[in-house]
Formats: C-alpha cells, sequence, structure tokens
C-alpha cells in the first residue's frame, strides 16, 4: 500500500492511498462539517457541506468521496467555504418545518448542531413553511416528513445494511420524499423488518420512536457502525 | 448579518426595552431568570418600555438596546414593531419565535389565515363557532407569521426556545459596557 | 414527365396538415390514371424542410428545379388535394402551385449561407425507408471502415477534425472516443444522449425524425472504434415521432445487417436498444441518463469516474449527443483536414442550430462554426418582426445566457460564447425583441429548473427556488437592493457547489442577464424608504 503526503490547513499529512479528504482532516482534528455523510454507509455526496477548495482543481470537492493525493494542498474553511456551508444549512432550515421548541431530537439533532458550527444565528433566506405530512402508521416508529433534510442515511442503511429496501426518494426537487414502498403507508410495507436502523441514522426528528416525546430522541449511528465493522471484519465481539 | 451599532454615548444609563410579539412569553420568563444580576441590570440600564418591568403603554423615543420576543402575526405587532425600528438603536431578536416565527409560525403550514381561522374557529368549534372580526378591537391576523428580520433590518440575534439567561447576559453585558457581544457556539446560539 | 412532391411530415409541419396531406395526396396518386399528371408524381413525407415559422411546407422538385411552398393549413389539405387531382392532361407539374400556399424563396440567405452535412438528407429523404437512405450513401463510410480502416485511424481522423461535442459542453470527441477505446475490459458500451430537453431546442428532434439512419451510422462507427458491442440511444418520450422513426430505422438496419450481428459481412456487432425517457430534464445530464439505462431513478453522481471508466452497467461507456454521431459520416467522407476547414480553428465543422423567438424566419439550419450571430438572426433569419430590434439572443437554453444586440458580431463558437457568459449550447438560439424584460427571462429559466431539479444536491433542489422567488420578487416590483445583492450571492453559490450541471448551470440566465442588462433588474427595484424600516 503506498502512502500519499498532502497538506490540510497548512498541516502536513501522511495518509494511506484510498484515503479521502474527510478521513483524512478528521484524523488530523481537523473538523470538516457533513450531513448526508455516515461512516458505514455509501457516500453520495449530496449535501455539500464538505466541499473544501483544493489548489489548482478550479471547482470545490466534496471531502467525503475525494481521495487525498500525492502533494494536495487542501482549504477546509476559508471564508468561502464558511458563507457556502452556512447558506447550505439555511437552505436547509427554510425548506423545510424545523420547529426545535417542539422536536423529539432537540438538543441531539444534527441539523441543529451544523447551525451552531456554522454560526447560523438566522437565516438569511426566507422560511418557506412547506405544506408536508407525517406518516404515524408504523406500530413502533413514525416519520415526519416537515423534520426532514432528504440526507437518504435511512434510505442507504435499509438497502445496504438491513437488505430490506423499505425506502426511497419519490417526486423531484422541492417536491422530493422519503417513501416508504411504492408510495404506500410505512405501516403498510410488508418489506419492513421494524429493525428501526433508519430511525438510528436519522440525523433529526424526521424518524423516531413513537414513545419519544420533545427532546428524548437520541441518533444511534455509532450501533450501525459497529455492525458493519462486525460483518466487514468478521469480529462479533466488540 | 449583523450590523454594528450606531454610536452611543457610553457614560449615560442604556435606555433598554423589551417587547413582547407573537410568543408564549417563554422568553421574558427567562429575563426574569436573570435573578439578581436584574438588580445591577437595574443600575446599568433605564427599563423604558417592558412587559416586565415597566408600566408604560407606548413605545418611547430614543431607546438604546430593545429585546423583540415572538414573531410578527398580525397587524399590531407589526405596527409595535415599526415603531420598535424606527425608535431603536439595536434591535435584538429574542428567542426562536422572534428568528425563526417558530411555534406561532406553525400555522403557515395551513398556507394562509383564512384556513388557519376556519380550522381553529370553525371546523374544530362546537355547533356555535364563528369566525372573529372585530376591527379596532381584535387586530388582524397577517397572512403569515414572520420573523422580525423578514420586515425591519435587526442587529443581534439570541435564539433559543427560550435563550437561557446566561445567554440573554452575555448578549445584554457588554452593551451595557458600550461593546458588542460575540455570540457563537451551542452555548450561546443553538436554536431550541 | 417526373417529378417529386416532399411533405414535411416532423413534428412542426404534422400539426400543419404535413400529415394529413401526405394521405390524401397518396389516395388521389393512387386514384390517377394513366398519362394524368399527378401519375408521374413521386410523393414522399419527409423531415425538416427547414423554416418551421413558415409552415406546413411542401416542396416540388421536377426538371425546373426546386421550389418550396409554405402555409398549409390543416383546412387547406382538400384544396390542395383537389387541385392535384384535378390537373388538365396537358397541365405541367412545374409550374402547378398548391392553392392555399404560398412560395418561398429558396435563394434567400436562410437556405443560400447553409452547409448542410448533419442535415445533408434531412427533408430529401423518407426517414422511413432505409431504401432511400442508402441511396442518398448512408451506411457508406460504416461499410468502408469495417473493410478498409482501422479503428485507431478513425479515431485519429476524428481527432484532427476538430469536432467538439454538439450537446453543449464541446469535449474534444476524438479524446473521448480515444479514452473509451483505450479502457480495459472487452465489454464496452456506446450511449447517444437523445434526450434534447432545452426549451427552444429542437434540432436533435429535426434530425432523428428526418433522417435517422445518419444517426445509426455515426452510433455503429463509434462503437467500432471504442470497441463498444452494446448500444442505447436514450431519446425523450416527448418525441414520439422521433421515437417512431427509430424504431422502424432500427429493426430496418438490422434487417439489412447494419446493425447487430455481423454488421456488414464484418466480425463487428452492435446490438443497439431505444430506451425512452419519463420526462426528466436531468436525465440529460450523463450521468443520471446511466441511471435511468439501468433502470434506476434518473439522478446524477459526482464524476468522477467519468462514464468512460464507470458508465452503464459499470461498463466503460461513450456517451456522445446526437448531433456528434451524425458529424461522423460526413467527416469521414471529407477527411478530416476538410472537414477542419469548415469551421473555426477551435472548433472544427458546422452546428445545427433552432433558431425561435421573435424572428421573422424561424426554424432549424446549419452553419460552418464560427458564423456570426446576427448572419444567423439578421441575415438569415430576418431580424425581429414588427418593426422591433433585437435585444437579446439567448443560446444554451437553461445552462447558457444571454448575448445582447450589441455583442451579435460574435462568432459561434465555444469559446467566444462562453467569455459572453453564455455557452453554445446543444443550438437552442431564441431571439428577443426590445420589449421583453430580461429579468422575465430569467425567471422563466429559473422555474425551469426549480421544476426540473432531481433534489438530490442541497444547493439545487433549494436553492432554485429560493432564487425563483427572489426573481418573482423582483418582477412584483417588490424587491430592494439587498434581495439584489442577495439574488446575485446565492446565484454563486449555487453555480459553485451544485452536484450536476443542471445546478452548476442553473443560475448562469440569471449570472449572464444582470452582466449584460443590470439596468432591467434595477428598475424593478422598489425605491428605497427613507427610514431604516422595511415594508412588509
Amino acid at each position: 500500500m503506498s502512502v500519499h503526503t498532502l497538506r490540510i490547513d497548512g498541516r502536513d499529512l501522511a495518509v494511506p492511498e484510498g484515503t479521502t479528504l474527510l478521513q483524512a482532516a478528521r484524523e488530523a482534528g481537523i473538523a470538516i462539517p457533513t450531513l448526508c455523510h455516515l461512516e458505514g454507509l455509501s457516500p453520495v455526496a449530496a449535501c455539500r457541506l464538505c466541499l473544501v477548495e483544493v489548489e489548482g482543481a478550479g471547482k470545490l470537492l466534496p471531502a467525503c468521496i475525494t481521495p487525498a493525493s500525492e502533494g494536495m494542498v487542501v482549504h477546509t474553511a476559508t471564508p468561502r467555504l464558511q458563507d457556502i456551508r452556512r447558506t447550505v444549512v439555511e437552505l436547509l432550515f427554510t425548506e423545510g418545518n424545523h420547529v426545535c421548541a417542539i422536536c423529539v431530537a432537540n438538543g441531539h439533532c444534527e441539523l441543529q448542531d451544523l447551525a451552531v458550527s456554522t454560526g447560523m444565528d438566522h437565516s438569511r433566506l426566507p422560511y418557506r413553511f412547506p405544506d408536508r405530512h407525517v406518516d404515524l402508521s408504523h406500530p413502533f416508529f413514525g416519520l415526519d416528513h416537515n423534520r426532514c433534510v432528504l440526507c437518504t442515511r435511512c434510505v442507504r442503511v435499509c438497502d445496504e445494511v438491513e437488505g430490506a429496501h423499505v425506502w426511497d426518494v419519490g417526486w423531484r426537487g422541492e417536491h422530493c420524499r422519503i417513501i416508504a414502498g411504492l408510495e404506500e403507508p410505512w405501516g403498510a410495507v410488508d418489506a419492513c423488518t421494524d429493525c428501526g436502523k433508519c430511525v438510528e441514522v436519522c440525523p433529526t426528528g424526521a424518524l423516531f420512536h413513537k414513545g419519544d416525546t420533545t427532546a428524548e430522541k437520541q441518533g444511534e449511528p455509532a450501533r450501525l457502525q459497529a455492525l458493519v465493522h462486525a460483518r466487514r471484519h468478521q469480529q462479533w465481539d466488540p | 448579518m449583523t450590523s454594528s451599532p450606531p454610536a452611543r454615548d457610553s457614560r449615560a444609563r442604556v435606555r433598554l426595552a423589551t417587547v413582547w410579539l407573537a410568543g408564549c412569553s417563554g422568553c421574558h420568563m427567562s429575563f426574569l431568570d436573570l435573578d439578581e444580576w436584574l438588580i445591577e441590570l437595574a443600575e446599568r440600564a433605564e427599563i423604558v418600555y417592558s412587559p416586565v418591568g415597566s408600566d408604560r403603554k407606548t413605545y418611547p423615543d430614543n431607546v438604546d438596546v430593545c429585546l423583540v420576543e415572538g414573531g410578527v402575526a398580525n397587524t399590531d405587532n407589526l405596527e409595535l414593531l415599526r415603531q420598535v425600528r424606527a425608535r431603536t438603536r439595536v434591535l435584538i431578536s429574542f428567542g426562536d419565535c422572534a428568528i425563526t416565527a417558530n411555534i406561532p409560525g406553525m400555522r403557515n403550514m395551513l398556507q394562509g389565515t383564512d384556513p388557519v381561522l376556519r380550522k381553529a374557529y370553525l371546523e374544530l368549534a362546537d355547533g356555535s363557532g364563528q369566525l372573529p372580526h372585530a376591527p379596532g378591537i381584535v387586530p388582524e391576523l397577517l397572512e403569515r407569521v414572520l420573523p422580525v428580520h423578514e420586515l425591519v433590518p435587526v442587529e443581534l440575534y439570541l435564539p433559543g426556545c427560550p435563550p437561557s439567561a446566561t445567554r440573554i447576559r452575555a448578549a445584554l453585558e457588554p452593551l451595557l459596557q458600550g461593546g458588542w457581544p460575540e455570540l457563537s457556539g451551542a452555548d450561546l446560539i443553538r436554536f431550541g | 414527365m417526373s417529378a417529386t412532391l416532399r411533405v414535411c411530415t416532423a413534428a412542426g409541419c404534422a400539426g400543419c396538415g404535413g400529415s394529413a396531406l401526405r394521405e390524401r395526396l397518396a389516395a388521389v396518386l393512387a386514384a390517377a390514371g394513366p398519362g394524368a399528371p399527378a401519375s408521374g408524381l413521386a410523393l414522399k413525407g419527409v423531415g425538416c424542410l427547414g423554416p418551421c415559422s413558415e409552415g406546413g411546407l411542401l416542396e416540388l422538385e421536377s426538371s425546373a428545379g426546386r421550389r418550396l411552398f409554405g402555409g398549409l393549413t390543416p383546412e387547406g389539405v382538400e384544396a390542395v388535394a383537389a387541385s392535384l387531382a384535378n390537373l388538365g392532361p396537358d397541365a405541367d407539374l412545374a409550374s402547378w402551385a398548391p392553392p392555399g400556399t404560398r412560395p418561398i424563396d429558396l435563394e434567400q440567405p436562410f437556405f443560400r449561407l447553409q452547409r448542410r452535412l448533419v442535415l445533408e438528407h434531412c427533408g430529401r429523404i423518407d426517414p422511413e425507408s432505409i431504401a432511400e437512405a442508402l441511396a442518398a450513401g448512408t451506411y457508406g463510410q460504416l461499410r468502408r471502415v469495417l473493410q478498409k480502416d482501422t479503428p485507431e485511424a478513425v479515431i485519429e481522423q476524428v481527432r484532427r477534425s476538430g469536432l467538439r461535442g454538439r450537446g453543449g459542453g464541446g469535449y474534444p470527441t476524438g479524446l473521448k472516443w480515444a479514452t473509451v477505446a483505450r479502457m480495459p475490459g472487452r465489454e464496452k458500451v456506446v450511449v447517444c444522449n437523445a434526450d434534447e430537453g432545452d426549451p427552444g431546442a429542437f434540432m436533435d428532434r429535426s434530425l432523428l425524425e428526418g433522417d435517422p439512419h445518419r444517426l445509426l451510422e455515426g452510433m455503429a462507427i463509434a462503437a467500432w472504434a471504442v470497441g463498444a458491442s452494446r448500444g442505447f440511444i436514450y431519446v425523450r418520450a416527448e418525441y414520439p415521432l422521433a421515437i417512431a422513426h427509430l424504431r422502424t430505422a432500427i429493426a430496418q438496419a438490422e434487417d439489412q445487417s447494419l446493425l447487430s450481428a455481423a454488421i456488414a459481412g464484418s466480425a463487428f456487432s452492435l446490438q443497439l436498444e431505444l430506451r425512452v425517457g419519463a420526462g426528466a430534464f436531468v436525465c440529460g445530464e450523463e450521468t443520471a441518463l446511466i441511471h435511468s439505462i439501468e433502470g434506476r431513478r434518473g439522478v446524477p453522481r459526482p464524476r468522477p469516474p467519468y462514464p468512460a471508466e464507470v458508465g452503464v452497467f459499470g461498463l466503460p461507456t461513450l456517451i456522445n449527443n446526437v448531433e456528434t454521431f451524425a458529424n461522423i459520416p460526413p467527416l469521414l467522407a471529407l477527411g478530416a483536414e476538410a472537414y477542419a476547414a469548415i469551421g473555426t480553428a477551435n472548433s472544427g465543422g458546422t452546428k445545427v442550430f433552432s433558431l425561435t423567438g421573435d424572428v421573422r424566419l424561424a426554424g432549424v439550419l446549419e452553419v460552418p462554426m464560427g458564423t456570426p450571430i446576427a448572419t444567423i438572426v439578421n441575415t438569415m433569419g430576418g431580424g425581429a418582426p414588427g418593426g422591433h430590434a433585437i435585444k437579446a439572443v439567448q443560446t444554451g437554453g437553461p445552462s447558457g445566457g444571454c448575448v445582447p444586440a450589441d455583442r451579435l458580431a460574435t462568432p459561434v463558437d465555444y469559446e467566444s460564447l462562453q467569455e459572453l457568459g453564455s455557452i453554445m449550447g446543444s443550438g437552442g438560439m431564441v431571439v428577443m425583441d426590445d420589449t421583453t424584460s430580461m429579468v422575465d427571462v430569467a425567471c422563466f429559466f429559473m422555474a425551469f429548473c426549480r421544476e426540473e431539479s432531481c433534489g438530490k444536491c442541497i444547493p439545487c433542489r433549494a436553492g432554485t427556488v429560493q432564487l425563483h422567488a427572489l426573481l418573482q420578487k423582483h418582477l412584483a416590483g417588490e424587491a430592494s437592493a439587498a434581495d439584489l445583492a442577495q439574488l446575485e450571492s446565492l446565484c454563486h453559490m449555487v453555480k459553485d457547489t451544485s452536484l450536476c450541471g443542471l445546478g452548476q448551470s442553473a443560475p448562469k440566465p440569471v449570472l449572464s442577464t444582470l452582466r449584460h442588462f443590470r439596468g432591467d433588474y434595477l428598475a424593478l427595484l422598489r425605491p428605497e424608504p427613507g427610514g431604516r424600516e422595511v415594508a412588509p
């Protein structure tokens, strides 16, 4: 295996070939915000929060899928990138109905965390207040589309890890929404194993346990990561 | 965007106001949670208008700092907000309702005032429901509840539902000293 | 005496009575007795004859030369048929004028200044007859290269010709072919992007409807050159006539061993399939198109890997647009140097445009690369009608921009248009006169992108919504200077951060009109109130 040396935010790093810029930065303790990315699931590079500047690249590159290469000079937190990230967070807040005060994920929400880390203390863009719905047809879980950021973690975990592919994305553009089965009520989809992995990886309060009330939901991505690690390495004892 | 406040004489007592628009008054309760620091505040600032600190019925001129709680939901809110803006140097959007429309803003999901009134006063009413209409007495609802900064310029944002007393103090204290608060991090700017 | 009557039955003219006329005239001809003038008439339904705005069009070719007639209407079909049926035995077809139509001068610049390579046979042959295509020389280059050439030599010809992707990107075609050819692996795929979706673009449709065998020949040569044995034509469902003609053409070519196995007696085989899109503009983006062909949701993915490495079903894939493939046979017939000499130094060959909007003669035309825009819209198109002046010419659809009137001397080539903040695009050219609000134009295109965003990445999904709302606010006269600043900065954000070309270019119509027509935006701003207050 070969090793690449590169420079991220002025720090010289050496990483094995195949390491992404995101992995390289995180190992060096450099924080790059992410939302759609989740270790253990395939990357989709959709949220654009992890875009970084690579000298000579000519365009911004998503750190989650860009492999580190020899001699790369990377900047992860320029004023331009910071403004872009804040705008991304503003776009997310304004396109949905994110009412933190009454949300199951209040206090443990990755979208809230992103607002803090990007300094988004208000949105410069107007709120859209879309008309969205809540699916409470499943016996144990609920899906509140108002809080969905369309990161597709649920789609990927159900397809790639649970193998059930209950979830997918329906419609397009601003009308996109997560759909169960063939656009059926979640509770009516036989393929669902009730495993709850989608709830555990959901970054917001969109997917939740029905018993949870305000501020009671905490995501459990670590459980997914443990499972993926165990399968990959055939090591079942933590 | 945070704009720098117009300069003021730092020796004089700060003329401070608080305003309650469409919100639950929880932000004001949190303001009262400042407890003994309120005494210090009362020495350093003159409370010129506030539902919890003054009996004054009209918003005065020449206010240095105003905490505005709540979204803008009706014509009274809008009129008061305009007065506040015209007569205040530093307008602070105080709490999630002022910044995002938050809970009052949930009626916007019904896409307009008419469906909201019908839902509340007719569909969910027993037998005798009727739409409220009393011009001059009951203020008319705006078509949408809006955050303060979508209507007037705002100098500072204090998120939270409610913002904690610590957070309020972190915003006010530098202002009392003629400085400017730098709010960042989960303790000071988290929604919810 | 013999004559040929060509009735345009392409989508535009079909609606003006073209298809009905062909059917009606076929009946007249069948009933004509020997000796009647009509009995000497060969009748053909053909593809686009050019000036669509003058449709329905029909062309009469006789010993006296070619005469073009326009203005056919569905109501006028019967009179034309009756006139032909009632021609006296001594009447001369060469001087017959279909009643209710008007003659169109074939010597005018619209026709004279064209250089038709791609559209060589379009409007000449019956697109549903492979015999006519073969008689016109189609598949000749395929046979020739299979017998006498090597793939490397053909790719070298394409490279030297200077041909660049006609879908809008302008990527050197020869380089793309060489890349796919060099990819390891025995299985490769060739794909034709016929998902023409820009508002105001109908060049590819005209070619697909009018000469589908030309495309098949170009694709077969490309497949052979890069080593592909499977091919897909991805065509949008909104083009039913093109789809029908393609289906017919593929079946005919397979029957004649010009597709499928042992093509033209060689060892080369190509299985060509037609895939019909379901109405998503984003599927013109190559990675979304690949997903759609595979039967998955048509959303783009980040590149790299490029389709040349990982394409349809994970195989190395060559994707070219309709017009690019259709350029291959004439390019090989002319030779690389002669082809390159037609265009400019950096853009070889010709370009097909669909000219539309506020222009006297609208339609499909083909000109050498480097022709000034003014030549196309003024000289050939006749300028804006109704005594109006041209304000701008939009190229490249929702991914492009507007060229202002004072820059119409700009030659059409990839670099010149890019310098002006527009793009060559696939060939849509929309003329706008001086009554046009450029903010309105920008708002129209943003509404289009908002509707067509696939929703995968946030800047495009939510950014186009916010941009559209900001543009509407301007049009309503409610925008402030701060709104204009926000519009501009959000445009840059969406352009710089979107995942695929749709989002990256969605702000271009706004940025281009802001650059050349900022006054249109400023004129819409509401007066700033005296105080700090902002009206609701």
